[in-house]
């Protein structure tokens, strides 16, 4: 058929036709949304500029080398906090990571499908999101009360509670992804199951677990509110056995940012800027790690 | 004869005879299989030649792989999954429950459709297997590893890098590592599970020499949708079809002159 | 015929196999089982040891704790209606002003983004989310109070004043930048990126051949947004919203440098009030007897609210999950 003449191609089809006010409506939201967008980096930046700001002008060799100073006294760092705070978290991860490791093992492996993995999963994810101040009141009674004191055993199993939850999900998550057929090999040479498990499943999910862990001591380094009632705070050298408390990077920079102390004040917010860059360190360095194992 | 049959019947030139003298390592008896209440497989009667090639053949859905599975009791990992009926392995009935399962799989090794590394060197891969059940001094363990890596002709191509992870081969490789894997163990029987539907048709064939050598030593039997493959290697073939076998029988009998018209249809490519 | 393969010797009848004991594999087993029972312990603890800690003082005030607002040291009366206002206003602000934008920010990520940028933009709202509450509390305090105080307090102080309704409640006595609305404020900013992620996470699910057929009939992105993407979501967007309702009410250290932490009720949203985890956060280390028992029975409210909405919450995620 020959080719219609140019004629018939502009027929009754005439552009223009959408309503001005369907224009108008998305050009609306793609605005509001980008604009929502933009907000949220801006608050990011902001914050971090403020830390960086007031938090490097306070930064010094005493920082890192002298305790945290009496009220009244002048100078000082935040050494005992700091390394407190190191003390704490690792305390936390510690007992968090086999307990958070092996029940997820057992939601994703030996409780499949029955009701008990499908009842601990939905209240580890609600224990996930609870208050962490909580947290902190059920330490005090399980162990502050009865030990008769504040201790370092307490703010670590606090912040333990705090980090279980996020390494349950994320093993179970990550061991999902591991295909059937890799454990059926495993069973076909004759594993038991518990073999298969640590030998072949997590060593496959190996890379998100350890991001499940980091992520972890992200999350727990920067908690303050559980500390409160149990490890508290002090301006001293944490004692060997732990007891009266440990001094710490959070609880640290609450009580010094509203005194009326000046080098209280900047003290607290050295701390803030060093521990805002420890977390967000260590929220990179595991997404990389994950981004470069799915990559693989 | 069609043209499938014709190719079919080239094949089995190349093929070593069955021998029928052989004594029986693995009896099934009355076996049925159920997915739940679905039954998948219907008073299954058969009998695996020591040192033979067994090919199960069928359309998709027959149940070569489900009866295949049963052997090594594989299917115990699932619970909506199970069987009843006896299958003697030398005369023990792997399907009782005073079997340790574990063990049984050391001695009846499968290969899958899909190769599976393990993510581990290919030393440890290899070595992975072995140590569930012997305790080998490390030159002895070395051996091994050396001598399951020539048995699957791959010796060759990995003996400078075996601290390498298994998972930097190449399929038909990989797929060679599991078949070494398999026999460190020095198992009774293998089981393959389709083990070339994934692969190439170069690694295909050198993986069908492999299973002719590993013939002399182990009971096989293979599950296979391709034909050709199953005429090329197998003495003994089983024809099933909707979880019953249909025909059993010497593997040139079967193509050439099988008793069921079933057969005959399937052979010739009317259906399947 | 055909002998039994007993009779013959084959090569590998030497291979002497030694089982493994089967001990490991059962305190593996049992060790995994345990661990899981262990989370339900912590919870089942949590919730214990609040109504215990609590009881006293409920007994004390029976169901009139909740109602009424004196919290009185010196005397030993305490009632949580206040921290309850505090709790339940400045979530409210936080959700209202929260929810949209964590939605826009969604929509962006998911429609309007280009590829290259999106890995930059997911990883923002990560890093907004892994900044710790305190750290988000002094910034209210020291950078957004101060300035909340003048451009918006003062002058909508100024331009209410004496006005019927809004006169009361954003009228600023002593506008110093703290209080409820800031609060509210914080909070939004803190739960924005837990719900965006989840609502991205949500769209993310809904399969693209939806989108594409909109597209295809000539739909803008608003519509395409409006008459797709939301109705499929559906019932998960209002449980993100709820998972972010739940932190919004557990906030504390953020809440308690921003919120004033008054005992009194106030009609105002420019004045400083107080909510429960703030309350809590700053009486408990000094608090003994009753006190302490009013304290934890304040955990104890907070504890069965936001239990309930975590709970409402993930029930509602999990059934378009299913679906």
């Amino acid at each position: 058929m020959d080719a219609t003449s140019p004629a018939h191609l502009n027929a009754s089809v005439t552009w223009g036709r959408v309503r001005r006010s369907r224009h108008v409506a998305d050009k609306a939201l793609k605005v509001i949304c980008t604009l929502f967008t933009v907000l949220g980096a801006c608050v990011l930046g902001w914050i971090l500029l403020m830390l960086l700001f007031e938090g490097f002008s306070a930064l010094s060799v005493n920082v890192f080398t002298q305790v945290t100073p009496g009220p009244g006294t002048q100078g000082g760092g935040i050494a005992n906090a700091i390394v407190g705070s190191l003390i704490l978290t690792f305390l936390g991860i510690t007992v968090a990571t086999p307990i958070g490791v092996l029940a997820g093992t057992y939601l994703a492996e030996y409780g499949r499908g029955s009701k008990l993995a499908e009842v601990v999963r939905f209240l580890n994810d609600i224990l996930l999101s609870a208050p962490s101040i909580l947290i902190g009141l059920f330490v005090y009674t399980l162990m502050v009360q009865p030990m008769g004191g504040y201790s370092g055993w307490a703010g670590g199993v606090a912040l333990a509670i705090i980090a279980t939850p996020v390494i349950v999900r994320t093993t179970e998550d990550m061991l999902r992804i591991v295909p059937g057929s890799l454990r059926e090999a495993g069973a076909a040479l004759g594993a038991p199951m518990s073999k298969v498990i640590t030998n072949v499943t997590w060593r496959a999910a190996r890379a998100g677990m350890v991001t499940g862990t980091l992520l972890a001591m992200a999350r727990i380094a920067g908690e303050t509110a559980p500390l409160l009632f149990t490890a508290l705070n002090n301006n001293f050298w944490f004692r060997p056995d732990l007891m009266g408390g440990v001094s710490n990077l959070p609880v640290m920079i609450y009580q010094f940012a509203l005194a009326p102390y000046q080098n209280w004040r900047e003290l607290a917010w050295a701390g803030a800027l060093l521990i805002t860059l420890a977390i967000l360190a260590l929220s990179i360095v595991a997404r990389l790690l994950l981004k470069k194992d799915t990559a693989r | 004869m069609s043209p499938i049959a014709v190719n079919t019947a080239a094949s089995l030139g190349t093929n070593a005879a069955a021998n029928l003298s052989a004594p029986v390592r693995i009896a099934v008896k009355n076996l049925n299989f159920y997915y739940g209440d679905a039954r998948a497989l219907k008073d299954i009667n058969l009998d695996f030649h020591d040192r033979q090639v067994t090919a199960l053949i069928g359309p998709s859905g027959c149940g070569k792989s489900t009866l295949l599975r049963t052997f090594n009791r594989i299917y115990s990992l699932y619970p909506e999954q199970r069987a009843t009926g006896e299958i003697l392995l030398d005369g023990r009935n792997v399907l009782s429950n005073g079997i340790d399962v574990n063990e049984l799989r050391a001695r009846v090794g499968m290969v899958f459709q899909k190769p599976t590394p393990f993510p581990m060197s290919i030393y440890d891969n290899i070595a992975f297997g072995i140590r569930l059940y012997e305790k080998l001094p490390k030159s002895e363990l070395d051996d091994r590893i050396e001598e399951s890596l020539r048995k699957a002709a791959l010796w060759d191509e990995v003996k400078d890098k075996l601290r390498q992870s298994g998972m930097g081969l190449s399929g038909g490789q990989q797929q060679r590592l599991c078949i070494a894997r398999t026999v460190a163990q020095r198992p009774e029987v293998i089981l393959f599970d389709e083990p070339t539907s994934a692969l190439d048709p170069i690694s295909t064939g050198k993986i069908e020499e492999l299973i002719e050598q590993l013939r002399a030593e182990f009971t096989i039997v293979i599950v296979t949708h391709n034909m050709q493959q199953a005429a090329r290697i197998s003495q003994f073939t089983a024809f099933m079809y909707l979880g019953e076998v249909v025909e059993f029988g010497e593997t040139t009998k079967i193509f050439m002159n099988p008793n069921k018209k079933q057969t005959q249809d399937y052979i010739t490519g009317r259906f399947g | 015929m055909v002998a039994l393969a007993q009779d013959i010797v084959t090569t590998h009848l030497d291979t002497v196999r030694r089982s493994p004991k089967p001990t490991f594999d059962r305190l593996f087993r049992l060790a995994s089982y345990a661990s899981a029972l262990l989370v339900l312990l912590v919870l089942a603890g949590i919730i214990g040891s609040m109504i215990w800690g609590g009881l006293p003082a409920f007994q004390q005030f029976g169901f009139g704790f909740i109602t009424s607002s004196v919290w009185d040291v010196n005397n030993d009366q305490y009632g949580a209606w206040v921290a309850i206002v505090g709790t339940l206003s400045s979530a409210f602000i936080a959700l209202v002003i929260g929810v949209p934008v964590s939605l826009g920010i969604a929509i962006f990520l998911t429609q309007l983004c280009p590829a290259w940028l999106k890995r930059p933009v997911a990883t923002t709202i990560e890093l907004l989310a892994a900044v710790p509450s305190i750290i988000y509390g002094m910034w209210g305090l020291f950078v957004f109070a101060p300035l909340f105080a003048s451009y918006v307090q003062i002058p909508t102080s100024q331009l209410v004043e004496g006005l019927p309704v809004f006169g009361t409640i954003l009228y600023a006595r002593v506008p110093s930048g703290v209080g409820v609305l800031t609060a509210g404020i914080i909070l939004a900013i803190m739960i924005i990126p837990f719900v965006a992620s989840i609502t991205r996470d949500i769209f993310d699910q809904i399969p693209t051949i939806l989108r594409e057929s909109a597209y295809g009939i000539g739909c803008t992105t608003w519509e395409v947004v409006r008459h797709v993407l939301m109705p499929q979501a559906g019932v998960s967007i209002i449980g993100a919203v709820m998972l972010g309702l739940g932190r919004a009410l557990g906030e504390t250290m953020a809440v308690t440098f921003v919120i004033g932490n008054a005992n009194r009720l106030s009609a105002s949203i420019f004045d400083p009030g107080s909510t429960i985890a703030s309350r809590i956060a700053n009486e408990f280390n000094e608090a003994i007897g009753l006190q302490l028992n009013a304290l934890m029975a304040l955990g104890c409210i907070l504890f069965l609210v936001t239990f309930t909405v975590l709970v409402v919450a993930r029930l509602l995620i999990a059934r378009v999950q299913n679906h």
